[in-house]
C-alpha cells in the first residue's frame, strides 16, 4: 500500500527531534483525525540552517514530515515556502487516496513554523503567503 | 530481513484447518452436482448438505431447519435485522440494538432509519458491557428487534445474551445475536439463551471465507434474504456453496469437539500478553472487560502514538495484528467502539488488538514482548504528545 520511498522515510526518518533554540515552531493537525505534526526550525539569515520534526500519526504522516524537512533544510524561507503538498506526494512517489491529508499536513505545518518566526521576530508579511493550496 | 511471520489476527480470518479443506475437495470436482436435482450426483450433494446443516444445528443447540447457510456473517445480519423488520412492519417499526455493533449491524439499521424506522443504540459502560435493564427500558410497545452481538470483535467483552434472551422472550420480542467472533470460542445453546436469531461466519473458526449461516428459531416471522430459487427452504435462493457448506460443517464440528481445550489454551496465552505488556509498558491501558472477554482478545491502547505505525512495525518484525486507529480502515474516525467505551480520540487512534489462535505458542508471545516495547519507545520518541506529557 506503501511505495518504497515512504517505507524508507517512515522506518528511518530524518531529522527527528527538538531544536533547543529554534526560532519557529509551528504545530498542526489534531487528535480527533489521529495526525499532529510539530516542526521546528533554526532560521539564521532567512536561511533554514536547522529542521526536526515531532509526528504523532500514520506511516505516511510520519513520512511526510521526514520528507518535508529535508526538502527544506538548508533552503532560504521563500524556497520553503514554495513547498506544496504536491511536492511532498511526489518525493515519496505518491501516497494512497485517503492519505493525501497527511502531506497536506507537512506543507501546513512548514508553513506554521514559518509564520511562527516572521511574527516572533515582527517581520511583516502578506498573509497570502500562509494559504495551503490543497 | 526478518522471515519470522506471526499471526495475531484470527479475529480479522484464520487460516482453512487441513481436515476441513480435505472435506470440501471433493465437492469442488468429483461431487459437483447440484443439489436441486434428482439424480444420483446431485443427491450427494443433498446429502452433504444435510449433515452439514445437522452439525452446524448439533453446535448451536437448534434443529437442522432453523440453520440457513448464507454468504457470509454480513449476510445474516442483514437479513437478520431487515428481514425481521420488514415482515413485522404490523407490529412496529421499532428496533434496539448497541453503540458497539459490528457495521454489518449498525449499517442495515441506519439503512432502516432512513426508510422510516427508529432505532435505539443502548451504551455501553467503559469495559463495554451492555446493561440488560438497560435494554428492558428501551422496549417499547412497537419493539420487534433486539439484536446485541454475543461478543465484540474489537475489545472481545462478551455481553450477558442469556439475561437479554430472558428478557426480550418474556416481553415477546425477537432477539438476534451476532456471534460471529464468538462461535467456536465460548459455549453457545440458542434453546438454553432464548435466541430467535443468530448469526456465524465459517472463517473465523479455521472454515472457509464465503459461508455463513443464519439461525431462525421455527416460527419466526422473516422476510426472504434472496428471492429465485427454493433453496434454504425457500428462504435464500441460490444454487448452494456445497464446498462452503461442507467446509462449515466440518469446521463447527471440530470446533466444538475442542472448544473446551481451545479456550483455556487461549486464555493462558492472553492473560499472559495482557499481563505483560502492562506490567513492561508504561501508558498501556487495557481495553475491554478483564475477564470477559474472548479467549484470544487481547486490545491494548498505548497512549501517544498512533496505531497505524505501530502495525507497520509490527509488520517489519513479522507480527500481523489489526488496530482500531482510523487510519488503518479507511474511513477518518477511530473505531466506534473505543470512542463508545469512552476512550478520548488520541487513545483511540493507539490501539493495537492481538487476536490469538490456534497456531499461537508460548514462544510467539516471547517474541511480541521482547519487540514491542522497542516499537513503542521508538514511537513515543517522534511523538509531540509524548513530548508535551513529559514537558
Amino acid at each position: 500500500m506503501y511505495s518504497e520511498k515512504v517505507m524508507d522515510h517512515f522506518l528511518n526518518p530524518r531529522n527527528v527531534g527538538t531544536i533547543e533554540d529554534a526560532n519557529g515552531i509551528g504545530e498542526v493537525g489534531n487528535t480527533v483525525c489521529g495526525d499532529i505534526m510539530k516542526i521546528y526550525l533554526k532560521i539564521e539569515n532567512d536561511i533554514i540552517t536547522d529542521v526536526k520534526f515531532h509526528t504523532f500519526g500514520c506511516g505516511s504522516a510520519i513520512a511526510s514530515s521526514s520528507i518535508a524537512t529535508e526538502m527544506i533544510k538548508g533552503k532560504s524561507i521563500n524556497e520553503a515556502l514554495e513547498l506544496s503538498n504536491k511536492a511532498v506526494v511526489e518525493a515519496l512517489d505518491g501516497l494512497p487516496a485517503h492519505k493525501i491529508h497527511c502531506s497536506v499536513l507537512a506543507e501546513e505545518a512548514v508553513k506554521a513554523a514559518i509564520k511562527d518566526y516572521y511574527d516572533k521576530n515582527h517581520i511583516q508579511y502578506d498573509s497570502s503567503l500562509f494559504n495551503v493550496k490543497h | 530481513m526478518n522471515n519470522k511471520f506471526i499471526y495475531f489476527d484470527h479475529a480479522s480470518t484464520t487460516a482453512v484447518k487441513p481436515q476441513v479443506l480435505e472435506a470440501m475437495l471433493p465437492y469442488f470436482t468429483e461431487k459437483y452436482g447440484n443439489a436441486s436435482t434428482i439424480y444420483s450426483l446431485g443427491q450427494e450433494s443433498k446429502k452433504a448438505i444435510d449433515e452439514a446443516r445437522e452439525k452446524v444445528a448439533l453446535a448451536l443447540g437448534a434443529n437442522p431447519q432453523e440453520i440457513f447457510f448464507t454468504g457470509s456473517g454480513s449476510e445474516s445480519d442483514n437479513w437478520a435485522i431487515k428481514g425481521i423488520a420488514y415482515a413485522n412492519r404490523e407490529k412496529g417499526k421499532h428496533i434496539i440494538t448497541t453503540a458497539i455493533e459490528h457495521h454489518a449491524i449498525l449499517h442495515s439499521c441506519q439503512f432502516l432509519e432512513k426508510e422510516g424506522f427508529e432505532v435505539t443504540y443502548i451504551p455501553v459502560d467503559k469495559d463495554g458491557l451492555v446493561d440488560p435493564g438497560q435494554v428492558e427500558s428501551a422496549i417499547r410497545p412497537d419493539t420487534v428487534l433486539i439484536s446485541v452481538m454475543f461478543a465484540n470483535n474489537e475489545i472481545g467483552t462478551i455481553q450477558p445474551i442469556d439475561e437479554i434472551g430472558k428478557i426480550a422472550r418474556e416481553k415477546g420480542v425477537y432477539f438476534h445475536t451476532d456471534a460471529v467472533q464468538a462461535i467456536g470460542n465460548v459455549h453457545i445453546n440458542v434453546k438454553d439463551m432464548n435466541i430467535d436469531l443468530l448469526s456465524i461466519s465459517g472463517h473465523k473458526f479455521y472454515g472457509p471465507k464465503g459461508i455463513g449461516c443464519l439461525y431462525v428459531r421455527k416460527g419466526t416471522k422473516i422476510t426472504s434474504f434472496m428471492h429465485g430459487g427454493a433453496q434454504e427452504r425457500g428462504k435464500r435462493a441460490s444454487t448452494e456453496n456445497i464446498p462452503g457448506i461442507v467446509g462449515l460443517g466440518k469446521a463447527i464440528e471440530i470446533a466444538s469437539a475442542n472448544i473446551d481445550a481451545y479456550n483455556a489454551k487461549l486464555v493462558e496465552l492472553r492473560d499472559r500478553t495482557i499481563s505483560e505488556i502492562i506490567k513492561t509498558i508504561p501508558y498501556a491501558k487495557l481495553n475491554g472487560h478483564r475477564n470477559q472477554r474472548l479467549p484470544g482478545n487481547v486490545n491494548i491502547s498505548f497512549e501517544y502514538i498512533e496505531g497505524e505505525s505501530l502495525l507497520l512495525l509490527l509488520n517489519k518484525n513479522g507480527i500481523a495484528a489489526s488496530s482500531g486507529s482510523a487510519c488503518t480502515s479507511g474511513s477518518l474516525d477511530a473505531s466506534h467502539v473505543l470512542l463508545a467505551i469512552g476512550l478520548p480520540h488520541e487513545i483511540a487512534h493507539g490501539s493495537l488488538r492481538l487476536s490469538l489462535g490456534d497456531e499461537n505458542t508460548q514462544e510467539d508471545i516471547d517474541y511480541l514482548l521482547e519487540v514491542l516495547p522497542p516499537i513503542v519507545e521508538k514511537l513515543r520518541e517522534m511523538s509531540p504528545l509524548f513530548e508535551k506529557m513529559k514537558a
